[in-house]
């Protein structure tokens, strides 16, 4: 008879601890509901050869870093979050410790200004790229399953997708989240190339 | 008559001034259109399809979704472009798997659960005699009849 009583008070109990304990890892960054695991992980990294912003008579062609640890930053001169992880993407190039090939966007169709937009951008704030490809169509950032500038990806020697992250990237989480992979990447090619 | 025009004319311009104002030539390819643009999820506004989206993913997938639709891809070709992309996620109708089956099987095991739960307790009323409840005759429910 008790236990009539108590029951709705326990599953009241377990709800809120169940909706709390989830609330605060959102709070802490341990958890956001926004971040999809990507599924190109694992995978052979979706290959493109778009004009460079840089120069548009050239083209950046993902080909041409087989057999090196790369990454590759999508963005956007629209795009807020690119503002603001820019200053960290200077650091992390000053590091030298994997090329940075970029990946710029245009907002939709009708945004026609992006590559005169890209250019000024990186001649104003500095060009953290060794190269930046222009994706005049959007296609690319299709084939990544970009849904949130900036998306920053890692790609080992062979051509496949270690590593995402969403959003902004800091210094901090490069360190944390990057910095150990490119070195056991590393590790590991250096373990498989011995005869 | 006034009134009734208007109430009509509100319900229908829900769909004639829908986001997406694509058409197709072929009334068939139409519907797929709609259909799957209703099953996909747009990732960047997570609770809208890209059919109801006005966001830029949502406008571009559905762009490259016409154009598989009239380069002749199957629905299901369409799909796997899409999940190889963005995931299982992207589905609004996951497909039944391992690693979702929890997520499909949990509502049959919440019905069966409460259906459980609902029979034990029509059972044990039902053993209760109706002298216990109050009536007119007996104000309190306490006859002394009780088995």
């Amino acid at each position: 008879m008790k236990l009539r009583f108590l029951l709705p008070l326990l599953i009241f109990g377990a709800l809120f601890a169940t909706f709390g304990f989830m609330l605060h890892r959102t709070e802490n960054g341990g958890y956001d509901p926004k971040i999809i695991q990507s599924p190109l992980l694992g995978k052979p990294a979706p290959a493109f050869r778009l004009i460079s912003v840089e120069d548009p008579t050239k083209f950046v062609d993902t080909r041409d870093y087989l057999g090196q640890i790369y990454v590759l930053n999508v963005w956007g001169t629209w795009c807020v979050g690119c503002r603001q992880e820019h200053p960290a993407l200077l650091e992390i190039a000053r590091q030298q410790l994997v090329p940075i090939v970029g990946l710029d966007t245009r907002q939709d169709s009708s945004d026609s200004n992006e590559l005169a937009n890209a250019q000024q951008w990186l001649s104003r704030l500095g060009n953290p790229y060794v190269a930046t490809a222009f994706d005049a169509d959007g296609r690319a950032a299709i084939d990544w399953g970009v849904y949130g500038a900036p998306e920053t990806f890692l790609i080992d020697a062979k051509g496949y997708v270690a590593y995402k992250h969403v959003g902004p990237l800091s210094v901090e989480a490069w360190q944390q989240k990057f910095v150990p992979r490119i070195e056991q990447l590393r590790a590991g090619s250096v373990a498989g190339s011995k005869p | 008559m006034k009134k009734l025009l208007l109430l009509v004319s509100l319900l229908v311009s829900n769909s004639l001034f829908a986001i997406d104002g694509e058409s197709f030539d072929d009334p068939a390819l139409h519907a797929r259109y709609r259909k799957l643009t209703h099953e996909l999820r747009c990732l960047q506004c997570q609770n809208e399809t890209i059919g109801d989206s006005n966001a830029t993913l949502a406008k571009d997938l559905r762009r490259e979704l016409r154009a598989m639709l009239l380069a002749g891809k199957s629905d299901a070709e369409i799909q796997q472009f899409m999940t190889d992309r963005y995931g299982d996620f992207v589905l609004y109708r996951p497909p039944v798997a391992t690693r979702t089956l929890t997520l499909w099987l949990a509502p049959g095991i919440v019905l069966v659960g409460a259906g459980i739960a609902v029979f034990f307790i029509i059972r044990r009323r039902g053993s209760q005699s109706f002298d216990d409840l109050p009536d007119d005759k007996n104000p309190d429910g306490s006859t002394g009849a009780a088995p």
